[in-house]
């Protein structure tokens, strides 16, 4: 591309020069226009039209990837025309602003309209003060919320996640090179599976079928070729949260191995050697010099299991529903949202899953503008 | 656990050739938690590939157990799939629409992200002005918001401007919940990328444009990778973003929508079930399995979204 002249300004002429910044700039404005109202005339075309499903959602992936890259590359050309000092303040919005603007709208905004909404009834019409939030701390199904988040999901999801990961990480560092690999394949495998996958997984797992007959679920038949009874084990309150539990710790303790794995083996050897040489077995090189060193990393594992017990929702959805005494707290923010339709409980609940998760919040920001102070 | 006696260092990489008790038993202890972590999938495989009647009344294993009496078959998948719909009460299973859903659903909600992310990260890292650094921390400070805060408010706007059960809707709902990790992930390394590796094309005068599309964008491949494998897997999965913005339209659903529509109405119907799980699994697995060395990258990076 041609480099303008040092002055900007449409030099005074007869001919009318539309090779100016100007004039590209008025131009360019207009191919935005055109190309907006042509995105937004195909976008009602694809949403009402019927053509064959696949040919749709094709036609819809490339409406939506050229979409985004065709006006960047407009918003950028177009940025380019202005002068100088202009440009030098718009080039940031055109970068960073779709960002801003997609998360103010998406979280931001939202999050303070949620907190507003949490004051007012059912629709949204009738401010009731704390009403929301007196149900939201005393119900029965809260309460059980709370002690199911916070004693099974954050305590047993968390603790197993990663005592599992740490064994399984320490451990396979000492095996075969390919025996390593094999075994954290299959440990990690599960996290490629969704919750509802795994729901189904282990609902099988823990199927029952009355006595007598043959059990078709792996654990009732264990169960029973010991010499018990078969039991309907997601029924069994309140014991039938840890049956929930474990499949998040199936699902998680694969992402604790990972992350420990490449902690441990960032671990220096003198370190080690040094310990061994000490005279203490392995046991002790582990707990006094291995898991001393990788203390960070634990925590940040552990921050972020505990995240994903407290926001827990697909598992209880797909497996009892909340029902038999699994209620979770993201469950009943669902069930007021989209059964009961109830937005201004839906609303409290939502902010209570958010307070709950903000001590958390606030630490994961303060460890990380820390991080960022030479920013 | 036994360990090695402590006058014979065993080296930490396992080179050490003697067989020790402790090495048995850790071998013992690994192999016994791949198996109990295997097994539940592996029963989903082959129940999945059983005849109805097979899997309700006798357990997979049998078929591992008596392997010349077993019966194969891939009728759980053409009905799975809707492909061939013999049993009238299975005509509204069709996933094979959920399939190519789920794909609509979760592509572009994974390189809408990334563009935009890539876009703000090299914004932040090297282009100067004021507030910089108030942005940075807003969008990043808000990654481990509950999605739950947003539903509501968001799914109200979208009724009113006709967004609801659309495409559209959801990648942008998948894009703002998946941003604050995109771009923290994209500025850590976008950042680190040398200064004077593009020094010399902005003394040629190029554009910021032509910098981040020829420069930037092919210098993080890594990175974009990275949070790409994340972002699919998470789009791919994602059932509550879904059940929000998808669910008043049948014809609109995803897998896991349709998954656990399943499991609502045919719960006792596990060769149908355990079909459709592995149909809702095959593709993320390939790609996981694909691009794992990216995805671990990306989790040892620091943070991770839940």
């Amino acid at each position: 591309m041609m480099r303008p002249a040092p002055e900007p300004q449409p030099r005074p002429g007869l001919r009318v020069r539309l090779d100016t910044p100007l004039w590209r700039g008025v131009l360019i404005a207009l191919v935005t226009a055109v190309a907006i109202a042509f995105l937004l005339e195909t976008f009602f075309f694809l949403r009402d039209a019927t053509l064959p499903q696949w040919l749709l959602a094709l036609l819809a992936i490339v409406w939506g990837v050229g979409g985004v890259m065709l006006l960047f590359t407009l918003a950028a050309y177009l940025v380019e025309q202005f002068p100088a000092t202009w440009k030098r303040r718009l080039i940031p919005i055109v970068f960073v602003g779709p960002a801003v603007a997609v998360v103010v709208g998406y979280l931001l905004l939202p999050t303070i309209r949620t907190l507003v909404a949490s004051f007012y009834d059912a629709n949204g019409q009738q401010f009731v003060g704390l009403a929301n939030y007196v149900y939201a701390f005393s119900s029965r199904e809260m309460l059980t919320s709370f002690r199911n988040n916070f004693l099974f999901w954050l305590t047993f999801g968390t603790s197993f996640s990663v005592v599992f990961g740490l064994i399984i990480a320490v451990m396979a560092d000492r095996t075969h090179p390919v025996f390593e690999k094999v075994c954290k394949a299959i440990i990690f495998m599960p996290m490629a599976i969704s919750m509802v996958g795994a729901s189904v997984i282990w609902k099988f797992v823990y199927e029952y079928r009355p006595p007598g007959s043959n059990q078709i679920g792996l654990l009732n038949a264990l169960v029973t070729a010991l010499g018990g009874d078969p039991a309907p084990w997601l029924l069994r309150q309140p014991w039938n949260n840890l049956f929930l539990v474990f499949i998040f710790v199936w699902l998680q303790t694969g992402f604790a191995m990972v992350v420990f794995s490449a902690a441990i083996k960032n671990v220096p050897s003198e370190l080690l050697e040094a310990g061994r040489i000490d005279g203490a077995n392995e046991v002790q090189v582990f707990f006094h010099i291995t898991l001393p060193t990788i203390k960070g990393t634990v925590l940040t594992v552990a921050t972020t299991v505990v995240l994903g017990t407290l926001k827990i929702f697909d598992v209880v959805q797909s497996m009892t529903g909340g029902n038999y005494g699994t209620q979770v707290i993201a469950n009943v923010q669902y069930t007021q949202m989209f059964r009961q339709f109830n937005y201004g409980r839906a609303a409290a609940v939502a902010i209570v899953l958010l307070l709950v998760v903000l001590p958390i919040m606030l630490y994961n920001l303060r460890d990380f503008s820390k991080r960022t102070e030479a920013f | 656990m036994r360990s090695a006696t402590p006058t014979n260092p065993v080296s930490r990489t396992g080179k050490n050739r003697s067989v020790k008790p402790g090495v048995i038993v850790v071998y013992a202890v690994l192999i016994f938690l791949t198996f109990i972590w295997i097994t539940p999938t592996i029963g989903l495989l082959i129940s999945s590939v059983r005849p109805a009647d097979a899997v309700s009344s006798s357990g997979w294993w049998t078929v591992i157990a008596d392997p010349s009496n077993a019966e194969f078959t891939l009728d759980n998948y053409r009905t799975a799939l809707g492909i061939q719909t013999a049993a009238r009460k299975h005509a509204n299973v069709n996933l094979l629409s959920a399939l190519v859903n789920t794909i609509a659903v979760a592509v572009p909600s994974t390189i809408i992200p990334i563009l935009i992310a890539a876009a703000a990260a090299y914004g932040f890292a090297w282009i100067r002005f004021p507030g910089r650094r108030w942005l940075f921390v807003i969008i990043v400070g808000l990654m481990s918001v509950p999605l739950q805060v947003s539903l509501i408010p968001v799914l109200r706007d979208y009724i009113k401007i006709g967004l609801n059960g659309t495409y559209l809707g959801v990648w942008l709902a998948h894009t703002g919940f998946g941003l604050p990790l995109a771009v923290y992930l994209l500025y850590n390394y976008i950042s680190t990328i040398p200064r004077d590796i593009f020094e010399s094309a902005f003394i040629d005068g190029a554009t910021h444009f032509t910098i981040f599309t020829r420069l930037i964008l092919p210098l993080s491949t890594p990175a974009l990778a990275s949070f790409a494998t994340f972002q699919f897997l998470w789009t791919w999965n994602d059932l509550l973003v879904a059940l929000v913005f998808l669910s008043a339209d049948a014809g609109t659903q995803v897998l896991t929508q349709r998954l656990l529509g399943l499991i609502g109405s045919f719960g006792q119907d596990w060769h149908l079930l355990t079909a459709g799980a592995f149909i809702s699994m095959i593709i993320p697995l390939t790609v996981f399995f694909l691009l794992q060395r990216y995805f671990v990258r990306g989790l040892t990076a620091g943070s991770v979204k839940q």
